[in-house]
């Protein structure tokens, strides 16, 4: 999941009963399935969450860009490395989507920047793994890409619209994102022993950190109840987990890599894979900033934010020389 | 997609630095005419400085696997939208006026195709 942990604002899932009339009415439109519009009445917490929640998934997408950039320039070939770059631009696309549903909500986007900049932030575990070979490009579409779309589906769902129309488009676009990291690994396991053993390192270097993506267990999530009740999360993160195991374990065998769990067997009665739990303190330690490369990412974008302010700068300078002149500027 | 809203709520967490932060570019709303000759259609919103670079990046944003064949940009302040508090007096009489349906009337099947 791109928004591991968002914090929700309000007291707790109210009754039908004990709610506002207002409160009341905005309730039933979403029990009914219909979408609130960004100039609607709605709570402020449910504002407020919603703001978290998808500026926390914008800055996913925007800080996921870094580690696949690292190979940009290190491609094995011109058509990966052309692909590559299409789907590093589709990752600052969907950011792009996602700010401007957050600003339907009355938030900037600079201001989204500056809580990103100053680590007010977050943004999803994943990417403060470093990406050490050429075999991680298609771990990272496999399973990163593949844990997203598990999560951002049913979220074209959620009961914001702009950020369920944000969602639609995510997803059309994501799949061939998860492809084409299949595909390296499809080329990595059919070539030399070198490199097969590069495709399983990568594997277990991502499979666990690719499990952390949903965030914490049920029993330890204690933001989901209210933001279900509101539609802006749509399955609990132990659902999502198990369907991303069963979905990718046949894929793994496909592939002939072995899943880096000795504890993984397939559970008959519950009809999906019993598996390992991720290691929770390692989770908590990326999120609040201590993994391999948090450092650097955050470096990266506010070095890319301070360095562009010229440009900025002459764009807007630019734009009200072209207006004071009467020229057709905007 | 936007209510055409750039400045940010007081109550809104993070807005306290909003004196140190410099202007914004402007929101612009998108809309793409597909290859089929059907109307231009909104597909979202982006900020640019001006038209030509509004036009660049809906190109680069919204048009990158051949959704489109041409692009409208609007200032995003430019648009009038109705109010939601006007969604029954605006929509709701048309509830009752059924006949305006084709299906409304009963045509025997003897007529043939109508």
């Amino acid at each position: 999941m791109y928004s591991q942990i968002v914090k929700t604002d309000g007291t707790g899932v109210k009754s039908l009963a004990d709610m506002t009339p207002e409160e009341r009415a905005f309730q039933q439109r979403i029990d009914a399935d219909q979408k609130i519009e960004p100039k609607e009445w709605m709570p402020d917490g449910y504002r407020k969450t919603l703001i978290r929640q998808i500026s926390q998934h914008a800055h996913s997408e925007l800080v996921g860009q870094l580690p696949e950039a690292n190979w940009i320039t290190r491609a094995p070939t011109l058509e990966r490395k052309a692909i590559l770059l299409a789907k590093v631009q589709d990752e600052a696309g969907h950011g792009l989507y996602l700010y401007c549903a957050a600003e339907t909500l009355g938030i900037s986007r600079d201001e989204m920047f500056e809580q990103l900049h100053t680590g007010k932030a977050r943004y999803s575990s994943i990417f403060n793994y470093p990406t050490l070979t050429w075999a991680d490009m298609g771990a990272v579409g496999w399973l990163v890409d593949g844990a997203a779309i598990m999560n951002q589906v049913p979220l074209q769902r959620t009961s914001y619209g702009p950020y369920a129309r944000a969602m639609v488009r995510i997803c059309k676009e994501e799949s061939f994102h998860q492809r084409q990291g299949f595909h390296i690994m499809m080329q990595m396991v059919k070539g030399s022993d070198a490199q097969r053993r590069m495709a399983q390192d990568a594997f277990n270097r991502f499979w666990h950190p690719a499990l952390m993506m949903f965030g914490p267990s049920d029993k330890d999530s204690v933001h989901s109840a209210q933001s279900m009740a509101w539609k802006i999360k749509i399955n609990t993160n132990d659902e999502l987990r198990q369907k991303f195991v069963d979905q990718t374990v046949p894929q793994a065998k496909y592939l002939g890599l072995t899943v880096p769990d000795d504890n993984l067997q397939w559970n008959e009665e519950k009809g999906g894979y019993d598996y390992s739990e991720p290691d929770w303190d390692e989770f908590y330690a990326v999120l609040s900033g201590n993994g391999p490369c948090n450092k650097e990412r955050l470096q990266a974008r506010v070095s890319a934010w301070n360095d562009g302010e010229w440009f900025r700068d002459g764009l807007i300078a630019n734009a009200e020389k072209k207006q004071a002149s009467g020229e057709v500027a905007a | 997609m936007s209510s055409g809203k750039t400045s940010s709520n007081t109550d809104v967490e993070g807005s306290e630095n909003k004196e140190q932060r410099k202007q914004e570019t402007p929101l612009w709303e998108i809309f793409i005419r597909g290859q089929h000759g059907l109307n231009h259609r909104h597909v979202g919103s982006l900020h640019a400085a001006d038209a030509q670079m509004a036009i660049n990046n809906a190109r680069d944003v919204y048009t990158r696997r051949n959704e489109g064949v041409s692009i409208w940009a609007v200032k995003s302040t430019q648009i009038v939208a109705s109010a939601p508090s006007d969604k029954e007096p605006l929509f709701d009489p048309a509830n009752s006026k059924v006949y305006r349906h084709p299906t409304f009337f009963d045509i025997p099947e003897e007529v043939g195709h109508m």
